[in-house]
């Protein structure tokens, strides 16, 4: 899954999109972060997200378009496996993680440090 | 019928005072930055941290501004039941800062909201107030702190974004003038008081542009209601326009007819070194408050300078009229001292 | 006050972002941002944590670094240089989290931090499940 340097290159290239989309065009970081898990969403629903994954490794993890690829993959997988419904269910299946270290790093830190401004 | 006889307002916008009320004292209060800067010597204060082991940045804002206000009452040799009204405004949502060290001062209480003119807009009421026979002394003071307006207009101070190369650096610090009749000090002159000007500015990191063209329509109305031109002063000095937002200004007033290059600053480009890394320059109430009743004060004072116009710029946007796409409302209001 | 005269000037005379320098800085950030997590992934699964699993840990362990970085008061000078390069990768969903949540602390847990901590990175997960609704429903249907 990757190698050190697919990674390097890879999650490089997706950082350079998003510094030509801060620095040309007037949308704020909350709106670019925003369209790349969007347009990780339907990579990912195209089955395409994943085969960057197997290329590149953590290249294509950590970048926040694979928050996308993820929601809509456990989307997906639930809802072919239980029907429609499973659309709810399975939407936070893969993504959990990332969410809930979030919460709960971001709540250690708010209970232990001030900001420092 | 009587008619009401207004005698010293000039031309459209402008108050010409026939009584000597003058700056009696003034007291800075800088925050860390700003005493790395290179008008370091000029403050009666420097804290080399942001927060002074207050709970909040807010409250270290009011602690300075408190400090500040106390300076100015010790060095007027005053006490807080001297004075007949305090004028206050900072950038904070409601006044907070203002409010709550008038509620420490106990003295009647006009607070203001004029963003970054805050100080030009307090000189000029407490000014025709004592020229009125409304008061004797007022107090006017007036904060900014980076970490307090940070979190309140853009990002949490910790969040990590590239600023454009047009931003400007919020001056923490705080500044306090005391006006009466009895005693020594630049006497204001005239006031020009600025009409909102919007020169349809919408990005909240382009405020140098966006204030400059309320710099330029003060400025050139002062001239014109006055029938003055820009050497008719030793120096002319803008509130936190910037480097960016300088430039603009000169080029406006250029095409107007009006070379004030020559005499010309601003508090922005003059508080930080261009290393300390604040892009454009300084913005916010403390820039005015601290170059100007800190550092000009004292050429005043030494008769360096004997005659002053300060226009304190400030922008009147909100970071919900921003999110709604407005664009952004700036005033400028000119202050003109003598001595 | 001429709108467009001003407008104008701003086009011409406002300072651009230096492009060629927040490219190679992206890059060279948001590369070894990635090859670091490589690296933890690697470990994890050497560990013996299943390939397709390996890449949970693997994002926990960058939030609670960037996290950390965060609450220390130096993500935000990190991320003046590297741009892009810290701020795609899941760090800048982790420091949007951690740096509201810190700084509404005083607000108090439960009205500050607890209710602002999304107040940036909630855009994020909003639209990422919009898009994976229309994206799912899309297959469930086909």
């Amino acid at each position: 899954m990757g190698t050190y340097l697919t990674a390097f290159i890879v999650g490089g290239i997706i950082c350079v999109i998003g510094q030509l989309l801060f620095d040309l065009t007037p949308f704020t970081p909350g709106h670019i972060l925003t369209g790349f898990t969007v347009g990780g969403g339907i990579l990912g629903g195209f089955g395409l997200y994943d085969r960057l994954i197997s290329f590149a490794g953590a290249g294509a993890l950590l970048p926040i378009s694979s928050f996308g690829n993820s929601l809509a993959k456990g989307a997906m997988s639930e809802a072919a496996r239980t029907g429609i419904l499973g659309i709810l269910t399975g939407m936070f299946e893969l993504t959990s993680t990332g969410i809930t270290s979030a919460i709960l790093f971001g709540f250690i830190m708010a209970v232990f440090f001030k900001p420092k401004g | 019928m009587q008619t009401l006889r207004v005698e010293r307002k000039i031309g459209r916008q402008s108050v010409l005072l026939e009584k000597d009320v003058m700056l009696l004292s003034s007291a800075t209060v800088a925050g860390p930055k700003e005493s790395l800067g290179p008008l370091s010597a000029d403050f009666d204060r420097s804290y080399k941290d942001n927060i002074i082991k207050e709970k909040s940045f807010e409250k270290a804002e009011c602690h300075m501004l408190e400090e500040a206000c106390y300076l100015a009452l010790g060095k007027a040799r005053l006490s807080p039941e001297d004075i007949d009204f305090f004028i206050a405004g900072d950038l904070l949502n409601q006044i907070v800062t203002a409010t709550f060290c008038a509620r420490k001062l106990a003295i009647p209480y006009l607070g203001i909201y004029g963003a970054c003119s805050t100080l030009s807009e307090g000189l000029s009421l407490g000014a025709m107030l004592v020229e009125g026979g409304f008061a004797k002394h007022i107090l006017v003071g007036t904060s900014s702190h980076n970490c307090s307006a940070e979190r309140q207009f853009r990002y949490p101070t910790e969040y990590g974004y590239q600023k454009p190369g047009y931003s400007q650096w919020t001056a923490t610090g705080a500044g306090a003038v005391v006006l009466g009749t009895n005693g020594q000090g630049p006497r204001v002159e005239s006031i020009t008081v600025g009409k909102i000007v919007d020169a349809g500015v919408k990005d909240p990191f382009a405020l140098g542009v966006a204030m400059a063209a309320a710099a330029a329509d003060t400025i050139y109305n002062h001239f014109l209601d006055l029938e003055r031109d820009p050497t008719y002063y030793n120096i002319i000095l803008t509130g936190d326009l910037g480097g960016i937002g300088k430039k603009l200004n000169e080029d406006i007033l250029a095409g107007k007819g009006y070379d004030i290059q020559p005499n010309y600053t601003d508090c922005g480009v003059l508080l930080y070194y261009p290393h300390q890394k604040v892009d454009a320059g300084a913005s916010g109430c403390a820039a005015s408050a601290l170059v100007f009743l800190g550092h000009f004060y004292r050429k005043m004072m030494a008769k360096e300078l004997r005659k002053a116009l300060l226009v304190a710029t400030g922008a009147l946007h909100s970071p919900t009229t921003v999110l709604q796409q407005e664009s952004i409302p700036c005033i400028a209001h000119a202050v003109s001292l003598e001595i | 006050m001429d709108r467009n005269w001003i407008n104008n000037w701003q086009r011409l005379k406002h300072p651009k972002p230096p492009l060629i320098k927040n490219i190679i800085y992206a890059f060279i950030f948001g590369g070894l941002i990635c090859t670091f997590g490589q690296l933890i992934l690697n470990i994890y699964i050497s560990l013996g944590v299943p390939q397709q699993e390996a890449g949970n840990p693997t994002v926990a362990t960058v939030i609670f670094i960037a996290a950390s970085l965060t609450a220390a008061g130096v993500f935000d000078d990190i991320a003046s240089i590297a741009g892009a390069g810290i701020a795609v990768p899941v760090t800048g969903f982790a420091n949007s989290v951690t740096s509201m949540a810190i700084e509404f602390r005083r607000e108090g847990l439960v009205t500050g931090t607890g209710s602002k901590m999304f107040a940036l990175a909630g855009s994020v997960i909003v639209f990422g499940v919009v898009t994976a609704f229309v994206v799912g429903l899309i297959s469930a249907l086909i």
